[in-house]
């Protein structure tokens, strides 16, 4: 068997005293869409702002495709082919759509001052710049290409998420939430880019409560409870499972 | 007064030159850098006295300066690394006060309060007053041109966006992929080094330097400028060095020709009207006279 993609083990990040990931072991393996579930303050989010490099774990390690990169910079990780979404959208609202995809491209000369004088990078701008186009396309944002992002819809905010993650050409895309607040067609929509994503050699980590599509799409699927992972399988089988009811539902101290 | 208008406009100039290098760093990068009045002093400083002590021509003075100017960038953008909005803009004001007691009180190198004087200009000794004034006019006109090009084209390059995207969001433009410290130090050498530039101009220009030159209050021009010309525009910021220089002098002699006032309160009347009038245009126009334009792409069939 072959590595998983994303390997995390004892991840540890406590906020005053609060053990919010306490030990988590975690695999992702190449070509998933893994969902990541469990109760309200479980650590899911911190899990994600751990791995993604935007908070610094306290301790443990996270390899990706074979490489540590626990407590590294985000712009490390990102470069490294994994990257993040938010769960409130973060669309920079000065920049246009297409400026917000074109931040995201990778390796882009111009970004270096003399290279930028001088339009060295103009080949590499233009390919990203072509792109941002076909992600706009694909993700039915073209009549709002060039309006600033923070004149976006909730629901078109929640497209650039992925679409600014997709710029980058990821190996591996986190997702927070990407279904929340979102109306039912808008959700199969982005189920339907996912999945399609996925055939095109994407994989996925993501969490989300929205059980309908977790059941649809995801597999496996782990469970995280106080900080830890609680459980691991199919979703048939984590729906059966009675810790993982507990940790939803509450213990039944009188049975 | 044909003298006095060019000189006014040589110091427009030199005020657009520091603008530019104030909307690179605060109007594009977002970073709130207080200490401009210390980068000015440097730059002036560092050309004043490699000419007038170690006798270096004035065409390898102003680059001297230049470099300096931004190597005091380089290091106050690492010393601030961690520091955004307020706090960065006091540790930048106090930087531009350790600037000038520096040259008020190391007299062994300074000339301490005195200032120094004599600083060469290009040619001053062979020219007539006006010629000289007309010949240095053309030259920071010529920067000026210059400057305005490469940080429009800088502006409007991913290096600019990337930078705007910084000034709004730190956390997603490194989650984009950016060495969000890198792309500051960069800004800061390259914005400090223009107001370094600026100082060097001054001082070949006015042939005196002192540290009252270099009080706080030409930061806070400069800022307005920048405000009132359009954040992160480049145009923007000359256009603004202008109103403010202009206006600076129009109200002196408005405030010169009410004569039922005294010399002090029409000094007071001077800085009420500027102040006035910036509340009016920034009431108007929240972002400034130019704003800041988002690129638009067109999608030819590709």
């Amino acid at each position: 068997m072959t590595a998983p993609l994303l390997q995390v083990r004892g991840l540890k990040r406590s906020f005053y005293g609060i053990h919010a990931v306490n030990g988590l072991d975690l695999d992702v393996s190449e070509g998933t869409i893994t969902a990541l579930i469990g109760p309200n303050g479980a650590g899911k989010t911190t899990a994600f702002q751990c791995i993604s490099g935007v908070v610094r774990p306290d301790s443990g390690s996270v390899i990706f495709a074979g490489q540590e990169i626990a407590g590294c910079a985000p712009n490390v990780i990102s470069q490294a082919g994994l990257l993040r979404t938010f769960q409130i959208a973060r669309g920079i609202s000065r920049l246009s759509v297409l400026e917000n995809l074109l931040l995201y491209a990778q390796e882009q000369p111009d970004e270096a001052i003399l290279s930028a004088l001088l339009r060295r990078g103009r080949q590499a701008e233009e390919a990203a710049l072509e792109r941002a186009w076909q992600i706009v396309r694909k993700l039915n944002l073209l009549r709002v290409a060039n309006n600033p992002a923070g004149a976006l819809s909730g629901g078109q905010k929640k497209l650039l998420e992925i679409g600014r993650a997709l710029m980058a050409e990821p190996r591996m895309i986190m997702l927070d939430e990407p279904m929340a607040g979102v109306n039912p067609t808008l959700s199969g929509e982005i189920a339907e880019h996912i999945v399609r994503l996925r055939e095109e050699g994407v994989t996925f980590l993501m969490i989300e409560h929205h059980m309908e599509m977790v059941s649809k799409f995801c597999d496996p699927v782990i469970v995280m409870a106080e900080g830890r992972r609680l459980a691991q399988g199919a979703f048939k089988d984590i729906a059966e499972n009675e810790q993982v009811q507990d940790a939803y539902m509450g213990r039944r101290r009188w049975a | 007064m044909e003298n006095y208008l060019i000189a006014m406009t040589v110091f427009a100039g030199i005020y657009a030159i520091m603008a530019l290098g104030m909307n690179l760093i605060w109007g594009l990068g977002g970073m709130v850098n207080l200490g401009l009045a210390g980068f000015y002093a440097v730059g002036a400083y560092t050309s004043a006295l490699v000419t007038t002590k170690l006798g270096l021509p004035i065409y390898l003075a102003v680059p001297l300066a230049v470099l300096v100017s931004a190597l005091v960038g380089v290091i106050v953008a690492v010393i601030t690394a961690r520091l955004q909005g307020d706090y960065l803009a006091i540790v930048t004001l106090g930087l531009a006060e350790l600037v000038r007691l520096t040259a008020s009180n190391e007299i062994w190198l300074t000339n301490g309060t005195d200032g120094i004087s004599g600083v060469p200009g290009p040619w001053r000794g062979v020219l007539s007053p006006t010629a000289f004034n007309s010949l240095y006019l053309g030259i920071v006109l010529c920067i000026i041109a210059v400057l305005f090009l490469v940080l429009s084209r800088l502006a409007a390059s991913p290096f600019g966006r990337v930078l705007r995207a910084i000034r709004e969001d730190e956390m997603i433009a490194a989650v984009a992929g950016k060495n969000v410290l890198s792309f500051k130090i960069r800004t800061f050498a390259v914005g400090c080094g223009l107001v370094g530039l600026a100082g060097a101009l001054f001082a070949h220009y006015s042939s005196y330097v002192a540290p009252d030159v270099f009080q706080s209050i030409v930061t806070i021009h400069v800022i307005l400028a920048v405000a009132v010309g359009g954040v992160g525009n480049m145009r923007g910021a000359l256009l603004g060095a202008v109103i403010v220089i202009a206006l600076g002098e129009a109200t002196r002699f408005l405030a010169g020709s009410l004569d039922f006032i005294a010399p002090s309160q029409a000094a007071a009347v001077r800085e009420s009207l500027i102040a006035l009038f910036l509340i009016v245009v920034l009431n108007v126009r929240k972002q400034g006279l130019l704003p800041e334009k988002t690129p638009v792409y067109s999608e030819e069939k590709r």
